[in-house]
C-alpha cells in the first residue's frame, strides 16, 4: 500500500471514529468522552465512569501527582516535536454505532493489506472494527476458549474486569513491577489507563494455548494507554501473543503502555509482541508516538520470562522491555527485530537487571533502518553485587538498506560482581547490490529479494514468535520495507 | 538447431566511463556447449555481467537477441525467470536463509511466470531428491544457510545443483572452475556433463584450459581486448594451453 493510501485511509478512519467530545463531564457523568485536557478531575472522571473502587481511584490519583513532578526525559536519540499533554484526550469509550457493519463497508486497501499479511479471512473482520455482532466466528471462538480457560482455573479478562471481579489479586500485583513514579510514561499511564488485558495462571497449571488479544474483541479501542498484568504462579507457563500484523490505527497520536510480568518460583512467561500502529506517511506526518513501559519480574528461583518483539509501526518508538531477575537461576531473554523506514524513529532494547544467583539473561536484538529510518539499540546489563556466577549474551545486529538512514548501538554494561560474565557482540551491515542480485538472478524479484534477506537476518528472533505468528510476522516484515529497493 | 542467442556488434561499459565490451558477435544455438577463453580484464566477466543484467554496465551499442526476445530489455529476475542461468565465480552469501527454501522460492517465482502451478514442500522435496541423484551429490549443503560458511568447492557445487533444479534454457557459467581442487573441478565438470541437454545452451567462461579436459565444447572462442579474436573447436583451447594468450595480443 502506498504511502499516500494509506494516509487517507488514517484520515478516513479518522473521520469516521470522530473526535467525539460533545458535553462538559464535570456534572454529566453519562458522557462518553473526556474533555481535552489532564488533571485530577479527568483522573477521578475515568475512574468513576469505570466504577472502581476507592484504592484504584487513590493509585491513580498519586500516579497523577507524581507525573505532574516528572519531566520527559530526553535521553532517548528520538526527535519528537513538543507535546501538548494538555491538548490530548484521556478517555473516550468505544462508539459501536459508527463501527462498519461488514466488511464490504471496511477501506478496500485496508483488507488488501490483511490479504498481503495472510490474516485468516474470520479475523479480519474483527480487525477492522466490524461491530461485534457481526463477526459471529470470532465470538464464538472466543467463547470456546473462555471455557477451556475457566475449567484450568485460568483467568484471561479485560483489565477492567478484573478490577471488578478480581480485586484483590489485581491490588496485590498491580505496580510491584512498575510503580506509578516508575517514569514520565508510566506515571502518565498509570493516571489515565483506559484498560487493558489481565492473566492470571494458577499453581502448576500449563496454559494450553497462546492468549492473543483476538480474543478480546470487546475490549477494542483501548489501544491507547492500554494496561497489562501478567501473573503466573509456581510452576506455570503461560504464552501471551500481544498486537497483530495488520496496521492499527488510533485517532489518538499518544500512546504510552505499561505492561507488568510476575513470574513466582519455576512459572514461565512468554510474551510476543507484533506493532505495527501507523507510522505516518512518507512525511513522517501523523503517525503514532508509542512510549511503552514493559517490565517484568522472575521473582521466584528457577523462574522465566522470555520477551520477542517485532517492532514495524509508529512514528516513535520508545520501548525497553526488561526482566528483573530476583530468583536463584532466573533466567530472562529478549529477542528484538525493529524496522524504521522513511522517516520512523525507533529507540528500543532492554534491561536485564540480575539479582539472584546464577541468573541468566540473553539478548538478541536486530535492527533494520531503511528510507531515512533512524534505529538505537539501548540495552543495559546490570550484575549486582549478589548475582554470582550470573551470566549474559548479548548480540546485537543492525542491518540498512540505503544511505539515508541510521544505526545506533548504546550498550550500558554494569558489573558489580566479579564472578559474573557479560559477552557482547554487535554488527552492523549493508544489504549488498550483490546480495540483491543473486536472489533476482535466481528469478526473485527485487522486493521478494529483499524481504528474503531481512528475514534471513531476523531469522534468530522470528524462531522465538509461536507459528502462525511467525508466518504473518514475516510477511510484515516484506510490507514494512515496500518500496525501499528497485 | 534453433538459434538460442544472438549477440550482435555488442558495446558495453562499466561506471568509470572505460569501454570493456567493444563490439562482441557471438550466436548460440540450443543443445551447444561454448567456451569463452581469454586473459585477465579481456571482458569475460563483462559479458556474463551483462547478459543477466547485472547492474553496474552499460550497454552503449549492439543488441542481444533471446529466443527471439530482447534480452537487454529484461530485468534481471524477468531474464532468469525466462530461463536465463547464472553460474556465479562468485556466489553470494545470505545469512539467515535456508538453501532449500531459498531454492523452492527461486523455482516458484519462474513457475509462478509460466503460468504453472507452485510446488508445494512435498513435490519440491522429490525434485530435489531427484536432482541429488543425478548428479550424484551429497544433500550436506541443503539446510545451512545460502553459501555460508562453504568452501570454495562447495559454493561451486551448489551452483551446479541451482542450475539443476531450475533447469535453465541458457546457463553462463563463468568461471565455475576457478579455486577448485582437482576432485571438485570433477565433480563440477561432472555435473555439467550431466546437465547438457539438446534444448538447452551453455556457455562456460574460463581462463583456463582445464574445465575443457572433462567438458568437451563445441566451440571455442577467444576473447581479448574486449572482442572475439579466435573462434574454433576444440582444438583451440588446447592450442591456447600450448602458447598462452599472448600471440592475440596483436591481433
Amino acid at each position: 500500500m502506498s504511502s499516500s493510501v494509506r494516509a487517507q485511509t488514517y484520515e478516513n478512519l479518522r473521520s469516521v471514529t470522530g473526535e467525539g467530545y460533545k458535553y462538559g463531564f464535570f456534572t454529566d457523568i453519562e458522557s462518553e468522552s473526556a474533555p481535552p485536557g489532564l488533571n485530577e478531575e479527568t483522573v477521578r472522571f475515568i475512574s468513576a465512569k469505570k466504577h472502581e473502587p476507592e484504592w484504584l481511584l487513590e493509585w491513580r490519583l498519586k500516579a497523577y501527582r507524581d507525573w505532574l513532578k516528572m519531566e520527559e526525559p530526553q535521553w532517548a536519540k528520538l526527535r519528537i516535536a513538543p507535546i501538548d499533554y494538555q491538548a490530548a484526550t484521556y478517555y473516550s469509550a468505544p462508539k459501536l454505532q459508527n463501527k462498519p457493519k461488514s466488511l464490504d463497508e471496511v477501506d478496500p486497501e485496508l483488507l488488501k493489506t490483511y490479504e498481503k499479511l495472510g490474516i485468516p479471512l474470520h479475523e479480519r473482520a474483527a480487525l477492522a472494527g466490524v461491530a461485534v455482532d457481526a463477526v459471529f466466528d470470532s465470538v464464538s471462538v472466543a467463547t470456546t476458549f473462555k471455557k477451556q480457560l475457566g475449567a484450568l482455573g485460568i483467568i484471561f479478562c479485560s483489565f477492567g474486569e478484573a478490577v471488578q471481579e478480581h480485586g484483590e489479586l489485581v491490588r496485590k500485583y498491580l505496580g510491584t513491577v512498575v510503580p506509578q513514579g516508575d517514569n514520565f510514561f508510566a506515571a502518565l499511564n498509570s493516571a489515565v489507563f483506559s484498560d487493558g488485558s489481565f492473566v492470571y495462571v494458577p499453581p502448576g497449571v500449563r496454559c494450553p494455548m497462546e492468549l492473543s488479544t483476538y480474543f478480546r474483541i470487546n475490549a477494542a479501542k483501548t489501544g491507547q494507554f492500554e494496561r497489562t498484568l501478567i501473573v503466573a504462579e509456581k510452576g506455570s507457563y503461560v504464552s501471551y501473543l500481544e498486537g497483530c500484523t495488520a496496521p492499527q490505527r488510533d485517532e489518538n497520536q499518544l500512546h504510552a503502555a505499561v505492561v507488568e510480568l510476575v513470574a513466582l518460583e519455576g512459572a514461565q512467561i512468554k510474551y510476543s509482541t507484533v506493532q505495527n500502529w501507523y507510522p505516518g506517511d512518507a512525511e513522517g506526518k501523523g503517525g503514532i508516538y508509542n512510549f511503552v513501559t514493559k517490565r517484568g519480574a522472575c521473582r521466584g528461583d528457577n523462574s522465566k520470562i522470555s520477551w520477542t518483539q517485532v517492532e514495524t509501526g509508529s512514528a516513535i518508538t520508545w520501548k525497553y522491555p526488561s526482566c528483573i531477575l530476583e530468583g536463584d537461576n532466573s533466567v530472562g531473554e529478549f529477542y528484538s527485530v525493529a524496522i524504521t523506514n522513511n522517516l520512523q524513529q525507533a529507540d528500543t532494547g532492554t534491561k536485564m537487571i540480575h539479582l539472584g544467583r546464577n541468573t541468566r539473561s540473553t539478548i538478541i536484538s536486530k535492527g533494520i533502518s531503511a528510507g531515512r529510518g533512524q534505529n538505537t539499540y539501548r540495552g543495559l546489563v546490570r550484575m549486582q553485587p549478589k548475582a554470582q556466577n550470573a551470566r549474559n549474551y548479548t548480540q546485537c545486529d543492525s542491518l540498512l538498506i540505503g544511505h539515508k538512514c541510521g544505526a545506533h548501538t548504546v550498550p550500558y554494561i554494569e558489573v558489580r560482581n566479579p564472578t559474573a560474565r557479560v559477552e557482547h557482540e554487535a554488527t552492523t551491515s549493508k544489504v549488498s547490490d550483490d546480495q540483491l542480485f543473486y536472489c533476482q538472478q535466481r528469478g526473485l524479484s527485487a522486493e521478494d529479494a529483499l524481504s528474503l534477506i531481512v528475514n534471513g537476518f531476523c531469522k534468530q528472533v522470528l524462531k522465538e514468535l509461536p507459528m502462525e505468528f511467525a508466518v504473518e510476522a514475516q510477511k510484515l516484515l516484506a510490507v514494512s520495507l515496500e518500496g525501499s529497493v528497485g | 538447431m534453433s538459434v538460442m542467442l544472438e549477440i550482435r556488434n555488442l558495446h558495453a561499459r562499466i561506471a568509470d566511463g572505460r569501454e570493456i565490451l567493444r563490439g562482441i558477435d557471438l550466436t548460440v544455438r540450443a543443445g551447444e556447449v561454448h567456451a569463452i577463453m581469454g586473459p585477465n580484464g579481456s571482458g569475460k566477466s563483462t559479458l556474463a555481467g551483462v547478459l543477466s543484467g547485472r547492474p553496474g554496465y552499460e550497454v552503449t551499442d549492439g543488441s542481444v537477441s533471446y529466443l527471439g526476445r530482447d534480452l537487454l530489455a529484461l530485468e534481471a529476475d524477468e531474464r532468469a525467470r525466462e530461463g536465463v542461468f547464472l553460474a556465479f565465480q562468485y556466489p553470494v552469501e545470505i545469512p539467515g536463509v535456508n538453501n532449500m527454501y531459498f531454492l523452492r522460492a527461486a523455482l516458484n517465482a519462474g513457475r509462478r511466470a509460466r503460468g504453472e502451478s507452485e510446488l508445494d514442500a512435498g513435490q519440491f522435496l522429490k525434485t530435489v531428491r531427484a536432482k541429488l541423484k543425478l548428479l550424484e551429490i551429497d544433500d550436506d549443503l541443503l539446510q545451512r544457510a545460502v553459501n555460508v560458511g562453504f568452501s570454495g568447492g562447495e559454493k561451486k557445487r551448489n551452483e551446479i545443483f541451482q542450475m539443476a533444479m531450475l533447469e535453465p534454457k541458457l546457463a553462463i557459467l563463468d568461471e565455475t572452475d576457478s579455486g577448485l581442487d582437482i576432485d571438485a573441478l570433477k565433480i563440477v565438470a561432472s555435473g555439467i556433463n550431466k546437465l547438457r541437454a539438446p534444448d538447452r545452451a551453455m556457455v562456460l567462461i574460463t581462463h583456463y584450459q582445464r574445465l575443457l579436459d572433462y567438458v568437451e565444447p563445441d566451440h571455442v572462442h577467444v576473447l581479448n581486448d574486449g572482442r572475439i579474436v579466435k573462434s574454433g573447436d576444440k582444438t583451440l583451447a588446447a592450442e591456447l594451453e600450448k602458447h598462452g594468450y599472448a600471440v592475440f595480443d596483436a591481433a
